[in-house]
């Protein structure tokens, strides 16, 4: 048995609001005393950017990764050089979850160019001949959710006229439809419905692809790009005409975060419905939402 | 011991005891209980194996067991009769198909939320397994599966192939490493069991993103319906998989939750009935988890079947999860293109809806609603051109939703009112080609409301006439529904003559039976046979052509058994003109016999017949059952026919018309010459019939009576010798004996008895010693009871009979270590000794017996102690071929109250014999002193009283 490190959370699901207190303690197994030269407790959070390949050259992307901007960053000392007895020894701690001045926190999002991300880090030095101990525990940002905004309900249409890039093979269609609202909440699924009213083709699948729009702003420029979150799939085969057939996805965790707008970066988000016939022509339409955390 | 004696009867003077009085009455004391027992229906054991429910399914109340009254209540064995199903079938209902015993507990104690009154899945499970299957190549797309081969674990030699062994492993199990299977279906059900441990196996060995992936993989295989045929069977196979999924992670859920109960500090598993607002902010957030999971599944059909899966673990999250859930999946739903799919999906969901909530009813209306808004679907182009490559008949491809629809409408049904019917059925007018519709919604709802709406149902039938799916079908079902509830009185005419002609007009033998098999009940419950005799008359004419009914042999027979088993008179069915045609349409002989068992089983609730009509199809039927008896067929098979044909030998009754009784029991006896039963019978009816005949002239033979009464018992003296067993013979004998004496046949009674003492000692060759030993000592009694009254015949000497059992009984291979023999012998003095009395103690009314034909004539009398004397020494010397011991010493004992008693013992060496046998029975000591204490204070009394000088004196020497 050696010595664990753990730091855990008094909240299972690690999720905490700007001003709150981050509370939970430091967990150390130890099979016998444990000399050590000092325990500390960091905390951090920061954006990281990436810039994309296609944007600039690929020695520059590989160099040029945008520094890290630090949304907050704490560190206290938990204990000074001393020991800790065999066994097991709870440290409790609180840390405010308070942004650097002149920044605000943002959300937790992974993205592909932009990771905002936040951590608990521990340290336990110990003497030079043995390793220290680290552990590190990430812990989730988000924005206390507003209450309900109105809903921006759209309908939209589809049919050959309305398709923008006129390759031969164009079956004849006609599908009618309609979003419940372009600005969601990250908590609620995306709604609405879509009828095929006419198809001449016989459809393959009908999909709703979540893209993010990462926009990346330095020195050089910016960068924009589009990369897809998921793909899910509302349509199989030939389905039913006139009838209404629900649009219904829900919002990953993690991957999204409310819409996001600073000087520096964008986080931007797009749904793509596709629908697929059964020679493998492809009509898109586009949507772009805005999230929101809303209850 | 001296031979010196002879034996001299002792002559009684005293008064006969009076006869007991006798009074004629009507029922046996022991009836009651054996004629209840008689009315139990039985099956007859098939000659293809029966399966199932082969107990009865009613038992009559006053079934009740003599003992079981004291047992208050019934006895075990007839509890379990009385279930209506047999208990393992009910075990095996009750159990839910899964293999993981783990499964099975926890299952167990799960409570019963179904409160909806409707067929279980369960049961519908293993008909679908077995109507749907198919003999095409199956693929099957999984990373999951092994070949087989490689699950087994090869012992490896070295080092490096253990290596390779492992990577080859890991590879395997690599995401990447998906293949393609071409399977049989029996190698795809496998494969699919395999799934299902491997699932479970996974989830046990906490690899639940594993199990998770399986899940999935399981229920892609639902997305596509290549091989239509199997469709509905894979459902079955892959949603018992997701089911067991499903309950994993509910249980998991559960049990992780880590409660806290009130006042307690150590966490539990939340209990079976929790609330949310019970359940721990981790659990939920656990739970959240997997629905976020599944919600980011790429393909629609995969997420649908897992998120129907789990949904039971809404639960955890709030209580009103479930509404908004169930009808946003029913919606979700529309999205399937392929209609088959799609109807299954409904099913799954309309299934794990109603184990989860009893309350929430919309999302199933709205399940049956979005399909029939998507009806047209079915008929698609693009199912269209699949049947078209797969060779499927439209008729069959239609039959495939069957299952899922007749489901999701039962569902629907249950507890709905009648008005959602009429709602139902105007939406359903309203689509092309609604057939399959219509069949469904009659075999869901309740058979009362369809019923009343018959007519309704039969223009709605009438008015669908495109080829697509098959009336027949439709015609069935809606027989099916008015067997359980007829319609209104005065539409029923209107609805068989509608139906009847619609059914005459199907081409095809297979579905023209099928209508019949259901329909005919109907007509049988609710029509007179003149009715059924049409029909009959029809199915007979349908079938006939060219040897058509040789396929539909199961069928005919259930039409026979409906007919049989609802036909209120029996007689009328057996009357009418067209039966036994439909009889003869059974050509191979076991479907024959088996038929004939029915009907002739249903014989039994016909009292008397004395119709030659009824008496000639019930002899023809008879005789058919009769012929199908051969060397080869098993006992019970024989003891089944017997009582048949004994029940038909006892029904038929002429009245008082004997003659003709007499008649068709010689013809019975000709046509059933190979079933001792049936011939035991006919000899014991014939002897009723002798009985019966002197009650009617009351003991006054006329001649022509007298003729009668000889020809009776002329019947019996020939039949006799046919049956097998010896045993009945001997009875029989002695019977029918007993009978001709009691008719004043005399030379026919003697023949009787004769031919039974030949017949002695063949019993003595039986396998049984110990059984033919019993069953002789209670025969050779009741004989010499019956020899006393018979008189001497005038040819013969003096008793004759007598001296034949007489000579006849040593003769017999006896058993040397028993005193059977010795017994037999003190009971023939005691006989010999009544028969010297100068009045018999009984009589046979107008039948003079030896006393009144010797009156005591001193010849006759000396002829008897001749006899006995005789007896005596052979008793004797039996005695002493027993050799010392205690059976030697009760035997004299026994018969020194003989002596005593039956002889006059002052004559010729009597006393000294008595004395004698006294000295033997101390000598051996082995006899119970008190007894013999008491025999000698009888002696002593007897003496005293009676004035008895010599016996004073014998009691004197008798020392102790």
């Amino acid at each position: 048995m050696s010595v664990t490190l753990d730091i855990i959370l008094r909240k299972p699901d690690k999720v905490y609001h700007e001003g709150e207190s981050v509370i939970g303690t430091i967990a150390i197994f130890t099979p016998s005393d444990l000399r050590h030269d000092g325990i500390n407790l960091s905390m951090d959070g920061s954006v990281n950017l990436q810039l994309s390949s296609k944007n600039v050259g690929i020695i520059e992307a590989f160099y040029n990764a945008v520094k890290p901007i630090p949304l907050i960053s704490a560190f206290c000392e938990v204990s000074s050089a001393g020991r800790i007895p065999a066994g097991h020894t709870n440290i409790p701690f609180e840390l405010p979850l308070q942004p650097r001045p002149n920044r605000s926190l943002h959300e937790t999002y992974h993205g592909v160019f932009i990771n905002i991300s936040y951590s608990l880090k521990c340290d336990v030095k110990r003497s030079f001949l043995s390793k220290g101990l680290q552990k590190t525990q990430q812990f989730f940002v988000q924005y206390a959710p507003k209450p309900t905004q109105p809903l921006h309900p759209v309908s939209f249409t589809m049919s050959p006229t309305s398709v923008t890039s006129k390759s031969g093979g164009v079956p004849d269609f006609y599908i009618r439809g309609h979003l419940d609202s372009t600005s969601c909440s990250v908590l609620r699924p995306f709604t609405g419905h879509i009828i095929l009213e006419r198809c001449e083709m016989a459809v393959r699948s009908i999909e709703l692809q979540l893209v993010r729009v990462e926009t990346c702003g330095c020195a050089e420029g910016y960068a924009k790009d589009g990369t897809e979150i998921q793909n899910i799939q509302i349509g199989d085969g030939d389905v039913p005409h006139k009838i209404a057939i629900p649009i219904y996805m829900i919002f990953p965790r993690l991957f999204t975060c409310p819409t996001l707008t600073t000087p520096n970066f964008k986080i931007e988000f797009e749904v793509n419905l596709v629908i697929i016939f059964e020679n493998d022509y492809l009509v898109t339409e586009n949507f772009p939402i805005t999230l929101t955390r809303e209850l | 011991m001296g031979t010196n004696f002879e034996w001299k009867t002792l002559i009684c003077n005293k008064p006969l005891p009076e006869q007991a009085t006798r009074v004629s009455v009507h029922d046996h004391p022991l009836k009651a209980m054996v004629s209840n027992v008689e009315h139990v229906p039985r099956k007859i054991l098939g000659s293809q194996p029966s399966t199932g429910s082969s107990t009865p399914s009613t038992t009559p109340a006053a079934y009740l067991q003599p003992l079981s009254d004291a047992l208050e209540g019934l006895d075990p064995l007839t509890q379990f009769a009385i279930q209506e199903v047999d208990p393992l079938t009910q075990m095996a209902q009750m159990q839910p198909d899964y293999k993981e015993e783990v499964v099975v507990t926890s299952k167990k104690s799960k409570p019963r939320q179904m409160t909806i009154d409707m067929e279980p899945w369960s049961s519908r499970k293993n008909m679908i397994l077995s109507k749907f299957t198919t003999s095409e190549r199956l693929t099957i797309v999984s990373s999951f599966l092994s070949e087989g081969e490689k699950v087994v674990l090869k012992t490896q030699s070295t080092a490096v192939d253990k290596v390779q062994h492992r990577l080859e492993q890991l590879d395997y199990f690599d995401e990447g490493s998906q293949r393609k299977l071409d399977l049989s279906q029996a190698e795809y059900v496998a494969r699919i069991e395999m799934l299902n441990r491997e699932l479970v196996s996974a989830w046990h060995s906490e690899q639940r993103v594993k199990a998770l992936k399986i899940a999935i993989q399981c229920a892609k295989v639902l997305a596509d319906s290549d091989v239509l045929r199997f469709y509905p069977s894979k459902f079955v196979l892959i949603t018992d998989i997701l089911d067991i999924f499903g309950h994993l992670v509910y249980e998991r859920l559960r049990t992780k939750a880590d409660y806290y109960t009130l006042g307690s500090k150590t966490p539990t598993a939340l209990p079976e009935d929790f609330t949310p607002s019970m359940v721990p902010e981790s659990a939920k957030e656990t739970c959240r988890n997997w629905f976020y999971k599944i919600a980011s599944i790429r393909e629609l059909v995969p997420r649908l079947y897992v998120e129907m899966a789990i949904l039971k673990s809404y639960s955890f999250l709030t209580s009103s999860e479930y509404s908004a859930a169930l009808l946003r999946l029913t919606h979700m739903i529309r999205g399937i293109g392929n209609p088959l799919v799609a109807v299954y999906a409904r099913c799954y969901l309309c299934r794990v809806g109603i184990t989860i909530t009893a309350t929430e009813k919309d999302y199933l209306n709205e399940n049956f609603y979005d399909f029939l808004d998507s009806y047209s679907q079915v008929f698609g182009r693009y199912a269209m051109e699949g049947l078209k490559i797969q060779k499927v008949t439209l008729e069959s491809y239609l039959t495939l939703y069957t299952p899922a629809l007749d489901f999701i409408l039962q569902a629907v049904a249950s507890g709905a009112t009648e008005s959602l019917l009429g709602e139902l059925l105007d939406r359903c007018r309203n689509h092309k080609n609604n057939a399959l519709l219509l069949n469904t919604i009659m075999s869901a709802f309740k058979p009362m409301h369809i019923a009343s709406r018959a007519l309704q149902f039969l223009d709605l039938i009438s008015e669908n006439t495109s080829e697509d799916f098959p009336t027949y079908i439709l015609l069935r079902t809606l027989g099916l529904c008015v067997c359980v509830c007829p319609p209104p009185r005065e539409h029923r005419r209107q609805v068989i003559n509608r139906v009847w002609q619609s059914i005459s007009d199907l081409n095809n033998s297979e579905h023209y039976i099928s209508c019949v098999e259901v329909w005919i009940e109907f007509v049988v419950q609710h029509f007179t046979f003149r009715e059924v005799n049409i029909i009959i008359g029809d199915i007979v004419a349908h079938l006939s052509p060219s040897r058509n009914y040789e396929q539909y042999y199961s069928q005919l027979k259930s039409i026979v058994v409906k007919i049989v088993s609802r036909m209120q008179e029996f007689e009328a069915l057996l009357a009418m003109d067209n039966f036994l045609p439909l009889i003869d349409l059974f050509q191979q002989e076991s479907c024959k016999v088996e038929v004939c068992k029915v009907i002739l089983n249903a014989c039994n609730s016909l009292q008397h017949t004395s119709d030659a009509v009824i008496t000639n199809t019930l002899l023809f039927l008879c005789t058919t059952l009769h012929d199908s008896v051969n060397a080869l067929t098993v006992e019970d098979e024989r003891r089944q026919i017997s009582e048949l044909l004994c029940n038909v030998v006892k029904t038929v009754d002429y009245g008082r018309d004997f003659e003709q009784q007499l008649n068709f029991y010689a013809e019975a006896r000709a046509a059933f010459s190979n079933l001792d039963t049936v011939l035991a019978q006919l000899v014991q009816c014939v002897n009723t019939l002798a009985v019966n005949t002197r009650r009617i002239v009351k003991g006054h033979h006329t001649r022509k009576t007298a003729a009668f009464v000889r020809a009776c018992a002329a019947y019996c003296f020939i039949t006799v010798p046919s049956i097998t067993s010896v045993y009945t013979r001997l009875e029989l004998y002695l019977l029918s004996g007993q009978v001709a004496l009691f008719n004043n046949c005399l030379g026919q009674a003697d023949a009787c008895f004769k031919a039974a003492l030949k017949l002695l000692p063949e019993l003595m060759l039986d396998d049984n010693q110990k059984q033919a030993e019993t069953f002789l000592v209670s025969y050779v009694r009741n004989f010499l009871s019956v020899l006393l009254i018979v008189p001497d015949s005038p040819d013969s000497g003096v008793l004759s009979c007598t001296r034949i059992l007489l000579n006849t009984l040593p003769t017999i291979k006896w058993n040397s270590e028993n005193t059977v023999l010795p017994n037999l012998y003190l009971n023939v003095l005691d006989m010999l000794s009544a028969m010297a009395q100068e009045s018999y103690p009984y009589h046979i009314d107008k039948v003079e017996s030896n006393d009144s034909l010797y009156g005591s004539d001193p010849k006759f009398l000396s002829e008897i102690d001749k006899m006995c004397t005789l007896v005596l020494r052979e008793l004797l010397s039996q005695m002493k071929h027993l050799g010392p011991g205690r059976r030697q010493a009760e035997i004299a004992l026994e018969l020194l109250v003989k002596i005593t008693s039956l002889s006059n013992i002052s004559h010729n060496g009597l006393i000294n014999l008595a004395v004698n046998l006294w000295q033997l029975c101390l000598k051996q000591g082995t006899v119970d002193p008190n007894y013999m204490t008491r025999t000698k204070d009888y002696l002593s009394e007897k003496g005293n009283s009676t004035d008895n000088n010599t016996l004073q004196q014998l009691v004197r020497k008798l020392s102790m």
